[in-house]
């Protein structure tokens, strides 16, 4: 059985991060994906990082932006250490070989984001995603020597011990259908976020929640599970994003009238209100019908020099023609408010720590909380590099001295007697996997969007247990071991059940209007009854599916809940 | 809505069955993806269908593919334009794996045995000369956005898909690689800029292999044109470091070179001694000896005259020896930059430049325009 001091699960920055962290801390490494590592949705992150790193620049700003940003739901104390740490993490990631941009004198240059008080994002075109992916991966070729890669390998569950303690996962190595069993002193989970639960999504394919369904399914609990935000500018039908970096630079949103609306909700900041309000005052225009017909507003990117555009915003110079049919830099283009990230996850301590002992959390799969009910622009890039590092070298720490454990092997028979049912099944007595997934995601797209209120929610909660119920005999069609995609296709459907299960009871239980989370029946934020964070846990502990809501405390340190405005 | 008909080739490696095509029909708006259509296929009729895909919007690199033949990714592809395409030569869209890489199953091909071999070969990671300094690098603005062109790279392997001097030498490091290795040779960041060239220059299966056929710079969804990365690091290491490599890569270029700018048109039988150092040197004795039995092949098929080989007469024309004159009267070198682009069009002189970007685009090969060539230079 492979057996290391670490093993990563999920190789996007936050899991690549995690790994050089623990490696460099001295432990033997093992990072394990379902796709390779260049592949990860970290891609998707394009406008840029954010640090206060100028002189004039503090970390305090940061933290009370991002503080406000969260609409008073994240945790202060992660927050300092979040925005107190990204100096030295940027600074590394130069060090490491990122191509950031830089100003005249050569030093690195930044652009403005949304709901920030100063130009704190540092960017490579807006490619800074793929750029930092790449260069981490670059990283671990250099250290293939400490770090073992387990590209395309698919996990299907995290193993405990007798203790409860997690010691290991199995895994389905997806080139030839074997199933491994693979013991680790430290487990770290780093597989991103569950944005495939929606239709459509700026998400790649990929995002279905794993890594929080296996937390959740070994008790871990999950928390602010019901803040999605939707991104304010996605193209209509296929959910693809258009980066907030248009706004940073210039970019201006128009009604179907043409007026500039956010004069109306945000007078100060306009467009780079944070996202949540940015969305809200978007859809309010396309619900009172001074949308498009294709309900769409506009974004004018013409309002950007054109060379600063083709050389600052090239990829969605790309995007805008290839998948909209649109030269950005001579007309605007329809976009609206799409699904695009998860606040909340498993819940974790400022090292990334889970409740389990010797699992680990650490970028979009989990919740801090850093984010609380809002997530500011350019600070998940942050979040997955902070957050991913603390847990590599808490993980790392906790390894040392320890024995190898010695997972039980009868986990493994229980993983592939469970795929071997999966193929097994009856092709045509049940539903396809496929038909449930959109029936999910089309689902989760008009009751758990940018309004919600307690008649939708509930009537998506009944769906969702009703397709619970049929997914235990969707068939697949592939009865094959070499990339048998199919099969892992309806695993991951399970992962997006649990997520949005989760999801709808956080939304159900929050009876008020905070960050992402707006209530048609509820629109004010109350923070006598719920400045807390929604915590929804596996109340049996036994594998039963028996979901149970509680409550944590908001951490306070030195911002005091105030109003709201941009 | 409309119809289309895909024809995927389908492999298993479990069936024992060879390669086959199959068609299914799908039902999208045109300006959805072959990938979309793919997908489609894969949720409503056959879930067996193999292609790896994440992101759907060209940037994490997982679909490479070929569709009517041509290299790409299937979310990069509209239904519509890829049917325009497959009623020039029969009228269904056909998909298949990329070539240069043994397929695994259906679209899926090994890349680890090929692609990330090759990237893995150039070193690819950044070697900085001593202790990073307390804060960043200072370095060039120009030289980031330089290398910001490579680092667009997705590592999608469609470059590598259609790379015709790998399918003759199947060890040549191949245009994703050698745009890698372009990104840290370009940044000013790294120390073995030297020692990176030098390598890649004497390796037999290195830059030199290259043989200018433009598929990849054709093939590539991002604009990297890693064609002309690899041209890139042949002028740093020759020019700029006078690398004159085993392979007499360098020497060949400067005989091409100095043979077009003598004779105005390729003289060829002068071209191979002189790529070896003259007809008398000793290194081109044995390679003219050789040739012979092509140069005679083709002596017996009149494709050369002895008159013609030994005494060519042509001299290069005025015009030929005035646009040589321009070129070595320059100070800098200027290198081509999807990333620079070019002048503002609010600029007086704007406007010529952003008519080439146009022009480039409708051509289906990304705007570019001149840039300055800065980094490592200063």
């Amino acid at each position: 059985m492979p057996a290391h001091d670490v093993l990563i699960i999920g190789a996007g920055l936050a899991g690549q991060r995690a790994a050089l962290a623990a490696a460099g801390a001295g432990a033997s490494v093992a990072i394990m994906s379902k796709v390779h590592p260049v592949r990860s949705h970290s891609n998707a992150a394009a406008g840029g990082i954010n640090a206060a790193l100028n002189v004039d620049d503090s970390w305090e700003s940061h933290a009370y932006d991002t503080v406000k940003g969260s609409d008073y739901l994240g945790d202060q104390d992660a927050i300092e250490i979040m925005c107190r740490e990204a100096p030295g993490e940027v600074l590394w990631l130069e060090h490491q070989g990122v191509t950031f941009h830089r100003n005249d004198e050569g030093k690195l240059g930044t652009r403005a984001f949304g709901g920030a008080s100063a130009a704190r994002t540092y960017y490579v075109a807006d490619i800074t995603g793929q750029a930092l992916l790449h260069v981490l991966y670059e990283q671990l070729m250099k250290n293939h020597e400490t770090v073992d890669r387990y590209e395309e390998w698919f996990v299907t569950a995290v193993v405990q011990d007798e203790a409860g303690e997690a010691c290991g996962a199995i895994a389905r190595n997806i080139r030839d259908g074997s199933m491994e069993l693979f013991a680790a002193k430290s487990v770290i989970l780093a597989s991103g976020g569950a944005g495939q639960a929606f239709k459509p999504t700026t998400n790649a394919l990929i995002c279905t929640g794993d890594g929080i369904a296996q937390a959740y399914r070994i008790g871990a609990p999950l928390m602010d599970m019901e803040m999605i935000q939707y991104h304010p500018t996605t193209l209509a039908g296929n959910g693809i994003l258009i980066t907030e970096g248009a706004r940073g630079e210039g970019a201006h949103l128009y009604n179907a009238q043409g007026e500039r609306f956010m004069e109306k909700y945000a007078p100060n900041k306009l467009e780079l209100a944070s996202r949540d309000v940015v969305s809200r005052s978007e859809q309010t225009e396309i619900n009172e019908g001074r949308g498009f017909d294709d309900g769409t507003v506009a974004l004018d990117i013409t309002k950007v020099p054109r060379k600063r555009t083709l050389e600052a915003l090239r990829e969605i110079v790309n995007i805008g023609r290839d998948f909209a049919g649109v030269d950005i830099t001579r007309e605007p283009i329809h976009i609206k408010p799409g699904c695009h990230y998860i606040m909340g996850g498993v819940k974790t301590d400022v090292w990334g720590a889970t409740s389990i002992d010797g699992l680990y959390a650490a970028g979009e799969v989990a919740c801090v909380s850093v984010h609380g009910g809002n997530r500011l622009g350019a600070n998940s890039l942050l979040d997955t590099l902070i957050f991913g590092r603390r847990s590599g070298e808490h993980a790392a720490e906790r390894a040392r001295g320890m024995a190898m454990p010695r997972p039980a092997e009868s986990s493994l028979a229980a993983e592939q007697k469970m795929i071997d049912e999966i193929i097994r099944r009856e092709r045509g007595v049940g539903r396809r996997v496929s038909e449930i997934k959109d029936e999910l995601g089309t689902m989760m797209n008009e009751k758990c969007a940018v309004f919600r209120d307690q008649a939708g929610l509930t009537e998506a909660h009944e769906m969702i247990r009703r397709l619970k119920e049929e997914s235990l005999h969707a068939y697949i069609d592939d009865r094959g071991t070499v990339f048998n995609q199919d099969v892992l296709g309806a695993i991951e459907l399970g992962y997006m059940l649990d997520c949005a299960e989760a999801i709808v009871m956080g939304a159900l239980e929050r009876k008020e209007s905070r960050g992402a989370q707006f209530r048609l029946d509820f629109p004010e934020r109350n923070d006598g009854e719920w400045l807390k964070h929604i915590v929804i846990s596996q109340a049996n502990g036994d594998g039963t599916d028996v979901p149970e809501v509680s409550y944590s405390e908001v951490t306070m340190t030195q911002w005091e809940p105030q109003e709201r405005t941009y | 809505m409309s119809e289309y008909t895909l024809k995927l080739r389908r492999y298993s490696p479990e069936s024992g069955d060879p390669a086959f095509w199959e068609e299914f029909k799908v039902d999208l708006d045109g300006h959805r993806s072959v990938l979309d259509g793919i997908l489609q296929a894969k949720d409503r009729e056959d879930g067996s269908i193999g292609i790896r895909c994440s992101c759907r919007a060209a940037i994490c690199g997982s679909c490479g593919v070929k569709i009517n033949g041509r290299p790409g990714l299937a979310c990069h592809m509209h239904l519509e334009e890829a049917q325009r395409r497959a009623d020039q030569n029969g009228g269904v869209i056909t998909v298949e794996p990329m070539g240069n890489m043994p397929v695994l199953k259906d679209l899926i091909v090994d890349m680890d045995a090929v692609h990330w071999k090759k990237v893995q070969r150039v070193t690819p990671w950044l070697i900085p000369e001593g202790e990073h300094p307390e804060r960043e690098y200072i370095v060039a603005k120009e030289a980031m956005v330089d290398v910001t062109q490579s680092m667009a790279c997705i590592q999608c392997g469609a470059c590598v898909s259609d790379c015709l001097s790998m399918e003759v030498d199947p060890l040549f490091v191949g245009p994703a690689a050698l745009a890698k290795a372009y990104r840290f040779v370009g940044d000013p960041r790294d120390g073995q800029q030297f020692e990176r060239l030098k390598d890649l220059s004497e390796d037999p299966h290195g830059i030199y292999d290259c043989t200018h056929c433009f598929n990849c710079i054709e093939a590539c969804p991002k604009g990297v044109a890693p064609m002309s990365q690899i041209m890139r690091l042949r002028r740093i290491a020759g020019s700029d470091h006078g690398i004159d490599d085993r392979n007499n890569g360098h020497r060949h270029e400067k005989a091409f070179v100095k043979n077009i700018e003598k004779n105005g048109l390729l003289h060829e039988a002068d071209l191979l001694p002189d790529s070896y150092g003259g007809k008398f040197h000793p290194r081109a004795v044995p390679e003219l000896l050789a040739s012979l039995p092509v140069a005679l092949k083709g002596l017996q098929r009149g494709k050369i005259t002895p008159k013609k080989a030994l005494l060519h007469a042509h001299k290069a024309p005025k015009d030929v020896k005035r646009i040589f004159e321009r070129v070595h009267s320059q100070q800098k070198r200027y290198e081509l930059n999807l990333y620079v682009s070019g002048k503002d069009e609010d600029l007086p002189g704007g406007e010529e430049m952003q008519d080439v970007n146009q022009g480039a685009q409708a051509h289906g090969t990304p705007a570019s325009s001149s840039a300055e060539r800065s980094p490592n230079q200063a």
